[in-house]
């Protein structure tokens, strides 16, 4: 059984955003109206998070991609009082949009804050009512909405790969955002298998987990941006 | 115990007064009924409303997923230990001078829960689909552990203001006025006789003990709907024992509000006299200093050990944006309360009354202060947006608390707001009790005849001498 798992390299990331827009395109998620953003109502399953190091002059700023961190330990999946999230033995955090209630103890509960509501009616204006992805449910008012890892994809990999009666190889099931990124920042796999790419750079001595202190055991790892801090691992042109 | 029948009101003597607001009403209750009711209608639209275009219409957002509506089920369920704690706690102590007081407080338990139940309904973004909680149960969350106890509290204390109200019920069923069928249905059959009277006071014992556990715990799990969550300044141990006592804290405050309504609009000074707003009034002191305490343990340690991700929770809460909240419970819930109660002077209806009403004002914000700063402060790095409610969440709150006092009032209008039996019972036994209890602590031969008191066993009231 695999574990799914994401390396992000913030040595790599040039914060283009790209990841996030083909998160969007790719899940249906819905577009809010700016006085709604200014609000803070953006739905975002995967967003650019800036975070701001030292004080004036000394000031540097970090640009991290922040999905859901599908953590192994959630503790989001804890307080959902109708079971509407859980793991997958794959090690998916998913959620299922039919049964929430909508009383957002999960969007509490989530130190990362990486969960979603819907505060409105789903709201896909003009042209992009054509774009939506048909693979991918589009969720009603009220409930919570979360990354999935791009699970559909998962789904269609799987029924390829049982198709040409072979395995699930390494590269069959890649998330929107990993796929699309133009400096090859992000790597996906399976975190299990040691051959895999994802486990070797998750052993690199540059690896953290955000905000690991809190026990969560997040599966996306990062990559410290700056110095080598082994030189063990050193950087891949695209 | 000889109990006589009650052909009329004329057998009640002096207690007629009691049943007084259910024989007559006076045109201002309607007025103020019409008044309440158009709150309610107010937030039944502003309800339909958000039901109609989704929770986008409060002033709830990212990250601040909580507000008004957990900060009035919070505060709902806390003034629901007014009654029933109370009461079971001065019955379990033979405290005599309960016996006019019970009765307004165990009320104020069972309808205001509703309201508990009620504000997380409204909370909810799929309220459609809220019966998942019985089909779909994952007990590992704490708001199922919530859905749990809040349901056997309310169980339990409907069972513990019904039980007292049989015997007047059955009074107001011999009277003989209006709905005497309704009367003769919920009287089941009560005739007071010595075997009755002797089932109903076990009952009422058993219920008194068995309750008292079930509310400490409901407002314990409240608390830990926060505690166990790893968010800062909610991830705290201090959380149970914290909210129950802020609980029983407002509880006292409400039910005293309560009683200086009825005995001003009903005519009952003689019933709820100034000693038991002396006696509450030294009870909300009490616990104004042991909230101070838990407040005080709270932010110190919070402050003392410097966590980071704490910290900036602490510091909006203590100089920051949420500071005139903090500083204005801190007033209210402490500074004014203590100011007055802790002198007898002051300690008069109209003094305790307006002490009551400056906790209910700070234990709301006290409430507010626990569930917005934290979810505003999120340990990820997050643009600053702020909470505030709209006209939605303001006008369900409104009319929450509206409609409380309509079915406060409509209840009075029912049965009576003071305990007919308990009262009568008091006046024919009671004292000849108390001198026999009294007489069993002191050393050497009784003085009064048969008396031995016999440890509490056999209910409040049972004695070996009879």
């Amino acid at each position: 059984m695999p574990r799914w798992g994401m390396v992000v390299d913030l040595t790599k990331c040039t914060a283009c955003q790209a990841c996030v827009v083909a998160c969007q395109t790719e899940n249906n998620v819905p577009c809010v109206e700016p006085e709604q953003a200014a609000l803070g109502r953006i739905i975002s399953w995967l967003k650019v998070l800036p975070e701001i190091k030292g004080a004036y002059p000394r000031i540097s700023m970090q640009l991290m991609p922040l999905p859901c961190l599908h953590c192994d330990s959630p503790p989001c999946i804890r307080v959902c009082p109708v079971g509407a999230t859980g793991i997958t033995p794959e090690g998916v955090v998913r959620q299922i949009f039919a049964r929430c209630i909508g009383c957002r103890y999960c969007t509490n509960a989530c130190p990362y804050t990486r969960r979603m509501f819907n505060w409105y009616k789903p709201n896909f204006p003009g042209e992009l009512q054509q774009a939506l992805n048909p693979d991918v449910t589009v969720r009603p008012k009220g409930v919570v909405e979360k990354c999935t890892l791009c699970h559909h994809r998962l789904m269609q990999a799987k029924e390829r790969a049982r198709a040409e009666g072979r395995a699930l190889a390494e590269g069959d099931y890649v998330p929107a955002c990993v796929e699309i990124c133009p400096a090859n920042a992000m790597y996906f796999g399976d975190l299990d298998d040691p051959d895999s790419k994802v486990a070797g750079l998750a052993r690199s001595p540059r690896a953290f987990r955000y905000l690991e202190d809190l026990g969560t055991e997040p599966k996306v790892i990062y990559l410290t941006e700056g110095e080598w801090a082994g030189g063990k691992e050193k950087p891949r042109q695209p | 115990m000889e109990k006589k029948s009650h052909g009329n009101l004329e057998a009640l003597g002096p207690d007629a007064v009691l049943v007084q607001p259910i024989v007559a009403t006076r045109s201002s209750f309607y007025h103020l009924a019409l008044a309440l009711l158009g709150f309610t209608t107010f937030a039944f639209f502003a309800w339909l409303h958000q039901l109609r275009w989704g929770l986008g219409t409060t002033g709830l957002n990212v990250p601040v997923y909580w507000g008004f509506y957990i900060t009035n089920f919070v505060f709902f369920i806390g003034i629901s230990h007014a009654g029933t704690l109370i009461s079971a706690i001065l019955r379990l102590c033979h405290a005599e001078w309960r016996r006019s007081i019970t009765r307004a407080a165990e009320v104020i338990t069972v309808l205001v829960l509703f309201f508990g139940v009620g504000s997380v309904i409204v909370d909810l973004g799929r309220p459609d689909r809220m019966l998942n909680v019985l089909k779909h149960p994952n007990f590992h969350s704490p708001l199922l552990w919530d859905v749990c106890s809040v349901s056997a509290y309310l169980l339990a204390s409907s069972i513990y203001l019904y039980l007292p109200l049989i015997p007047d019920i059955a009074i107001l069923r011999d009277y003989g006025g209006k709905y005497t069928r309704f009367y003769r249905l919920l009287a089941l059959g009560w005739q007071g006789t010595k075997r009755q009277r002797h089932l109903l006071d076990r009952a009422i014992a058993v219920m008194a003990v068995l309750v008292i556990p079930i509310a400490i715990s409901v407002h314990t799990v409240v608390s830990w709907v926060f505690g166990m969550t790893v968010q800062p300044m909610w991830h705290s141990t201090i959380f149970g024992p914290y909210f129950v006592v802020g609980a029983i804290f407002s509880g006292i405050a409400s039910l005293i509000i309560a009683m200086a309504l009825i005995r001003r609009i009903y005519y009952l000074q003689h019933y709820l006299k100034a000693v038991h707003f002396d006696n509450l009034g030294t009870l909300l002191l009490v616990f104004a200093l042991l909230w101070f305490y838990f407040t005080f343990a709270e932010h110190l340690t919070t402050f003392y050990g410097r966590d980071p991700a704490h910290l900036v929770v602490f510091y909006s809460k203590l100089t920051g944006r949420y500071a005139p909240l903090f500083w204005g419970m801190v007033v209210t819930c402490f500074v004014i309360p203590v100011g007055i109660l802790c002198r007898r002077r002051t300690r008069t209806v109209t003094g305790t009354v307006a002490a009551s009403i400056s906790v209910l004002v700070g234990m709301w914000l006290e409430r507010f202060a626990i569930v917005v700063p934290t979810l505003s402060r999120p340990r990820v790095p997050w643009s600053k947006v702020f909470y505030s409610p709209t006209w939605v969440e303001i006008g369900i709150t409104l009319g929450f608390g509206a409609t409380f006092i309509f079915l406060y009032m409509l209840f009075t209008k029912f049965f009576p707001i003071v305990s007919i039996w308990e009262v009568q019972e008091g006046r024919e036994v009671a004292l000849e009790e108390v001198a026999k209890r009294i007489d069993s602590y002191m050393p050497g031969p009784p003085a009064v005849e048969g008396a031995r008191f016999t440890a509490g066993t056999e209910g409040a009231l049972q004695l070996e001498g009879e």
